[in-house]
């Protein structure tokens, strides 16, 4: 933010200066072109802030794309440690929901989904990280709120994951709504969001209850399966996720409540809209393929012979939406050709064949009851 | 050994039978102590040796072997690694060659033989061939090193110090590589850099230059400047008086914020940096408690002798004040070896960090205690083996015999 202003601010002086070096001491929107008549040496003070309609475009415009293509590759920070999400493989390459993001970008801008180095990095740093400089995007299940999108210097490109705070509790224990909670002990992690919801929800509907707080989410549902707890909270993904690890899986029912708006997604830095943009048709391209019905598998008939206008304009056939972006104009064709639509980016990670399994539910297109929505390619 | 003149008791072999009476039921109150610790044990070992034999699922540590060891290091260039451990071989069977074996005990001799052998051990619990043939490697070399050494003659000695001054070089080039490109040693990235090879390199660097650091500090602390004592004194205090996560996420965090645009510098090499300030400021205490125990009439001699400030230092206190802390020194080194798991909590990808990796895979999900057991046994056999080493080097030295 401050960075920006300054650059800015640099710019206007020079410009300034050099509108004022030509002997016109009237600022530059009077549209006034004075013929010379002889060149005069004049000291001018330059106003400290000229607002003068600058015709170029904002500073820091087009530098990340740049400095992505001359360094040939995608630096990408991302998580380790959240199956599905993000993790490292008994190879050594990470996988993941938001790692698949990555690669999706890294084919838009080189047309080759591998040139992307990932940076494992915690949830403390990755604000700083995006901001130094050290990665070009994060991907790393941030939720999007109002403070990270402002303050924290970067700007969320677009939801891609809907996830939302929710409630496991044994079978046994019969309990439906929060209300049926009364009284009991549950289990949260210390330190996060998911603690404070949980306050917030559990004070405006009035249910008293017993926190039994504990340092990582490991030791949270250790302590859950132990039966120290009735009930377990945190993002319904996550809830699935150790459901699945648990002695006896079907003996624990997540409950049908959402305690909280979660929505994850990449984020960019502040003051580069062609990054922004590029960033965010990524996942536009993404939902729309899967609206489109074009899949890896069949991308290549879908270009030689494309269903709609649409289509042909997504693919590159026609127009020139690629080169808009400041990209090649088979960048949506590479995308899908190499990772996939969303569907077979989700299906991948966490879909019903994966031990990570989620159902869409919210992540589903719009057309099926979910909240993806592309706006149109034209 | 100091000559004994001490007359040592006769040594007479008890029969285990003997043995048993005398040491564990040599009293009624003795004899009901062994039966409950007896029981103790076997209630409390059962469990444990029943999951590690029955319960637990090991093939997450085999499947995940290569990621715990060398981190995400590409596999294409994983001899390089091999040729550095190939190349340390040799030069530890050289240096037991060199450094008297004939003046070892059997005991020690018999340690060195199992060490060398132990690769070979590992050569059947591999699959694959290169692997193999690289373990196999690792103990012939030791073994010729150890029989080129023999000879134990001055130029040798002088050769092989030398060797311990390259090796380190050598290995951080390999490990690095040059080109940036394609070619001949490409650059590994020190992002792919991980595992227990992340957690030495942070140990082995931390170690290497806070040594010397700390023994300037400690010198600092007591020197007659004024401003050099003051600022040594600031140094280690200020280091001292924080906890060195904050000076870990300082590094990571809030440096990258004051650099300048563009300007990054690597993390590992940040974390490197951390450890080793934080290292120096406790060293230097430990040198410190060292030279207050040297007595004046040392100095006195040595300025009676003509010698000047650094030669009275260099070639008589320090020499007595290091060989009395060597004790404190590995313990601290040990701390540090134990302490570079924080650098887990920044983001890197040391043991403990890629430990949790692990346990995030989806086909593996849930295996905490496997994945913790074999990094706590990991870390318990290296610390064992610098506690092992140091104690062989005090009496090397000849620590509480002068």
């Amino acid at each position: 933010m401050n960075r920006k202003t300054t650059t800015l601010f640099a710019l206007m002086v020079v410009i300034a200066l050099v509108l004022g070096a030509c002997g016109s001491p009237t600022p530059a929107d009077s549209g006034d072109t004075a013929p010379i008549v002889e060149t005069v040496v004049v000291t001018v003070e330059v106003p400290a802030a000229a607002p003068a309609p600058l015709p170029v475009p904002p500073a820091g415009y087009g530098v990340t794309l740049a400095t992505v293509l001359e360094r040939g590759v995608l630096i990408c920070g991302v998580n380790s440690q959240v199956p599905g999400f993000g993790y490292i493989g008994a190879d050594g390459s990470f996988s993941g929901f938001d790692v698949d993001y990555c690669r999706a970008l890294a084919a838009a801008i080189f047309g080759d989904s591998t040139k992307v180095e990932f940076r494992a990095v915690t949830a403390a740093e990755r604000f700083t990280a995006l901001q130094s400089g050290e990665i070009d995007v994060l991907s790393r299940n941030t939720t999007w709120s109002t403070v990270r999108d402002t303050e924290l210097g970067g700007n969320f490109v677009h939801t891609t994951f809907y996830d939302g705070q929710g409630m496991m509790v044994p079978t046994s224990l019969g309990a439906t709504t929060l209300a049926d909670l009364e009284g009991g002990t549950i289990c949260v992690q210390t330190g996060t969001t998911t603690e404070l919801n949980l306050a917030d929800v559990m004070a405006a509907e009035g249910i008293s209850y017993t926190p039994a707080v504990f340092e990582d989410a490991d030791s949270t549902f250790a302590a859950y399966a132990e039966g120290r707890c009735d009930a377990v909270t945190t993002d319904k993904s996550g809830l699935i996720s150790r459901r699945t690890v648990l002695a006896n899986p079907a003996e624990h029912v997540i409950m049908d409540v959402t305690m909280s708006k979660e929505p994850l997604g990449p984020m960019v830095r502040h003051g580069d809209d062609q990054w922004f943009d590029i960033a965010q048709w990524t996942v536009f391209a993404l939902i729309s393929a899967e609206e489109f019905g074009i899949t890896s598998a069949n991308v290549a008939d879908a270009k030689a012979a494309p269903a709609s206008p649409e289509v042909s304009r997504l693919l590159g056939n026609e127009g020139d939406l690629g080169l808009k972006l400041g990209l090649s104009n088979d960048w949506a064709y590479n995308i899908i050709a190499q990772v996939g639509n969303y569907a077979e980016v989700y299906n991948r990670n966490l879909g019903p064949d994966t031990p990570t399994y989620i159902p869409r539910g919210l992540n589903s297109l719009y057309t099926d009851g979910g909240l993806l929505y592309a706006p149109p390619f034209r | 050994m100091t000559h004994a003149t001490v007359l040592l008791r006769p040594k007479t072999r008890l029969t285990p039978a003997q043995w048993i009476r005398r040491n564990l039921f040599n009293s009624w109150g003795n004899a009901i102590l062994t039966i409950l610790s007896v029981w103790l044990t076997f209630v409390l070992a059962r469990g444990i040796i029943v999951w590690v034999f029955t319960t637990a699922e090991w093939l997450v540590i085999r499947t995940n072997l290569r990621l715990i060891l060398l981190g995400q290091y590409p596999i294409a260039e994983v001899w390089r690694i091999w040729l550095s451990a190939a190349m340390l071989s040799f030069l530890i069977g050289s240096t037991v060659g060199v450094w008297g074996w004939e003046k070892t005990r059997p005991v020690t001799r018999r340690i060195w033989v199992a060490l060398a052998s132990l690769p070979l051990v590992f050569v059947f619990t591999q699959t694959d061939s290169t692997n193999r043939l690289w373990l196999a490697a690792l103990s012939i070399l030791a073994v010729a090193g150890w029989f080129l050494g023999r000879p134990a003659t001055r130029p040798l000695r002088r050769i092989v110090a030398i060797g311990w001054f390259i090796w380190p070089a050598i290995f951080i080039l390999l490990l690095r590589g040059l080109t940036p490109e394609e070619g001949w040693l490409p650059l590994v990235g020190t992002n792919l850099w991980g595992g227990l090879l992340l957690t030495f390199l942070l140990t082995v660097v931390g170690i290497v230059f806070s040594f010397p650091l700390g023994v300037l500090l400690a010198l600092g602390r007591r020197s007659e400047l004024q401003l050099v004592r003051w600022f040594s004194i600031g140094y280690i205090e200020l280091i001292r008086g924080v906890p060195l996560i904050t000076i870990l996420f300082m590094a990571q965090l809030m440096l990258p914020l004051f650099l300048p645009t563009g300007l990054t510098i690597d993390r590992v090499l940040r974390a490197m940096v951390g450890i080793t300030l934080f290292s120096a400021a406790y060293l230097a205490e430990n040198v410190r408690g060292g030279l207050q125990a040297i007595p004046r009439g040392q100095f006195e001699a040595a300025h009676a002798m003509g010698l000047n400030g650094i030669q009275t230092m260099g070639l008589i206190v320090l020499p007595q004040a290091l060989r009395l802390v060597i004790p404190i020194l590995v313990g601290q080194f040990i701390a540090l070896y134990k302490d570079t798991a924080l650098v887990s909590i920044v983001g890197l990808l040391d043991i403990v960090g890629i430990g949790k990796t692990v346990l995030a895979q989806p086909e593996f999900l849930g295996l905490q205690r496997e994945v913790l057991a074999f990094i706590s046994l990991l870390y318990w056999v290296v610390s064992y083996a610098m506690s092992y080493v140091s104690q062989r080097l005090e009496i090397a030295v000849g620590v509480g015999e002068r």
